[in-house]
């Protein structure tokens, strides 16, 4: 069964074409990645399958219906956004609010005692918790949790509700390299056992390169999909890119992309320290600083 | 008879409530505490303290406005003070917004002042409309000031679980469907008119102290949404009517014990959680500083 399916598809922003030509098919139960570099629509892309921008040419079908019309069996993380130190709501509630955030008026006191739905919906809440781990720190105040369980509480907010695809917005982002690697197997697990479709956006593809099934490359305007082995190659990108670029294999196992132009709208300043631009020539080594696979796995 | 406070609780309450005047009194403050303190918990969770208070102002200018127009003065509360709350709402930006609040409540203050030298100044007097003449709440005001409440307390239980999310995760809440800057837009008109209704009878300051104050202490002792609801009414009620019994055998403002009381209890609160959880916060300030090299720069 297909999850996804896009043809020809082209996106207009401000009179200015993000991307075009793209086909994009995704398989039920598999595990993608949507990489690029800032400003090479990968969040446009996740806007158009959620529904919540028009596509200018070409077709596009999420969970065999147009985009939008399934919404509620789609598991969304927006890109990520840290609790501040000072919210005093508890991880429980927040993870509560995928099920229930939606709905008109209150929770009743002692619902659970009265209702089978209620005592349902608990359990709903209690299994979302326990799959990402959470259970120690969900009674916490989320503001007082680490990024690392912020992230984890936010994706069990994701799966309350037994969706069929996962949409996660950079949920690897501003994590430490422990924590990238364990939420990269923690999506995988669910990916596995759930069955559950998941398309990834992230900006470095070496946490994620042991648990991946495919990637989706969107570089340039265009896009390139298929197994990492085969996409993040210097023949595939300098094809993207249309300008040559060089993709080193290091001794460890990790990708290092050479060569990549600067893009041509930075998002702001957010991705800016994560990439190693500064060589003279307007071309930057993105050096990609994060640990080598076989130690993440 | 003199007020005279004895240490025999009973005989106290007792005295206290052998007035008609004073019933009137606690039952407003009652009502009022109670609508307060909700609609308070989620001023604090959304942070719009400044907006709040701005709202209370607004009450001023509009109680000058309607008497100058020869209007009862309550048209001109709650004219004011929706206007206030819809002028503020529908801000994109927080800076742009607060910015707003800032300029609304320079306005209400100037406007104020303004209608009220057109008017002439034989306005009831200043004092009272700042802080209040809850010794003077008749029966028929507690009525209105019940009828508000309910009306209040309703639109929040309808929209309760909406305006939650829409406060603790604007982007999920949009991404999901939930119309969030309508929701902010309704829920500061709900700040407005309760603001509205309670200004004319406890005082604008009076509305602000127990709008904040409890809902902030029961931020404090609990981070679970129907015990911290539940806990601020409870404090509400008990700030309201212990400072009103207090100003009864004291003869002082009861605007002075009620905001005193509140400081008082949150500053306790406070420090109560800072020995319960002092160590666990630092232990996750240091846990973070270490764990994420980038920091917390990354916005959203």
């Amino acid at each position: 069964m297909t999850a996804i399916e896009c043809r020809d598809a082209a996106v207009r922003r401000g009179g200015r074409t993000i991307w075009s030509g793209v086909d994009i098919t995704v398989a039920a139960g598999e595990f993608v990645a949507i990489l690029g570099p800032n400003g090479s629509g990968k969040s446009t892309l996740v806007n158009v399958l959620l529904g919540l921008l028009p596509l200018a040419h070409g077709t596009a079908t999420v969970l065999g219906a147009q985009p939008g019309a399934h919404n509620e069996r789609i598991g969304y993380l927006p890109q990520r956004r840290v609790f501040d130190e000072d919210t005093r709501v508890r991880g429980r509630d927040i993870v509560r609010l995928g099920l229930d955030g939606r709905r008109w008026g209150v929770p009743l006191p002692l619902a659970t005692r009265f209702s089978a739905r209620a005592r349902a919906e608990r359990r709903l809440i209690d299994g979302a918790i326990a799959r990402v781990g959470a259970d120690v720190y969900a009674g916490r105040p989320i503001g007082e949790c680490s990024g690392g369980e912020q992230q984890r509480l936010l994706i069990a907010q994701a799966l309350v509700r037994r969706p069929q695809l996962l949409i996660l917005d950079e949920p690897l982002d501003g994590l430490d390299l422990p924590n990238q690697a364990a939420v990269a197997a923690l999506v995988q697990e669910i990916c596995r056992e759930q069955g559950v479709t998941v398309l990834l956006v992230a900006h470095d593809v070496n946490p994620l390169l042991p648990y991946l099934d495919r990637v989706l490359y969107l570089a340039g305007g265009r896009a390139a999909m298929g197994p990492p082995a085969q996409v993040i190659t210097s023949a595939t990108l300098s094809g993207l890119y249309g300008a040559p670029i060089e993709v080193l294999h290091t001794s460890d196992g990790r990708l290092v992309v050479v060569g990549q132009p600067e893009a041509p709208h930075q998002h702001g300043p957010r991705h800016g320290a994560g990439q190693g631009h500064g060589a003279g020539q307007g071309h930057g080594g993105d050096e990609h600083r994060h640990g080598p696979p076989h130690v993440l796995g | 008879m003199n007020p005279h406070l004895t240490l025999n609780l009973v005989q106290d309450v007792r005295e206290l409530l052998a007035y008609q005047f004073m019933v009137n009194a606690l039952e407003a403050a009652g009502v009022v505490a109670v609508m307060a303190a909700v609609v308070g918990w989620f001023m604090v969770l959304r942070r719009e303290t400044f907006a709040g208070h701005t709202l209370s102002v607004m009450a001023f200018p509009g109680a000058a406005a309607a008497a100058l127009a020869g209007l009862p003065l309550a048209v001109g509360y709650f004219v004011f003070c929706a206007a206030g709350a819809l002028t503020i709402a529908g801000r994109r930006s927080v800076a742009q917004q607060s910015a707003v609040i800032g300029t609304v409540q320079a306005v209400g203050w100037a406007a104020g002042f303004v209608l009220l030298s057109l008017y002439g100044g034989v306005l009831e007097d200043l004092e009272t409309l700042l802080f209040g003449s809850i010794l003077g709440v008749t029966g028929g005001q507690v009525l209105t000031l019940a009828l508000v409440a309910a009306c209040a307390l309703a639109a929040l239980a309808l929209l309760g679980r909406r305006l939650f999310f829409a406060s603790v995760d604007p982007p999920l809440a949009a991404a999901g469907g939930l119309p969030v800057r309508t929701l902010a837009s309704a829920y500061l008109l709900v700040l407005g008119l309760a603001v509205a209704a309670t200004a004319q009878i406890t005082g604008v300051l009076l509305v602000f102290a127990l709008l904040l104050a409890p809902a902030a202490i029961a931020r404090e002792l609990t981070p679970r949404i129907g015990l911290g609801l539940g806990l601020s009414v409870v404090l509400a009620l008990l700030i309201a009517w212990v400072g009103l019994g207090l100003s009864y055998f004291t003869n002082y403002p009861s605007g002075f014990f009620v905001s005193t009381l509140a400081l008082v209890l949150f500053a306790l609160a406070r420090g109560t959680r800072h020995l319960r959880g002092g160590a666990a916060s630092r232990l996750t300030r240091r846990r973070r500083a270490l764990g994420s090299p980038r920091g917390q720069a990354v916005g959203g």
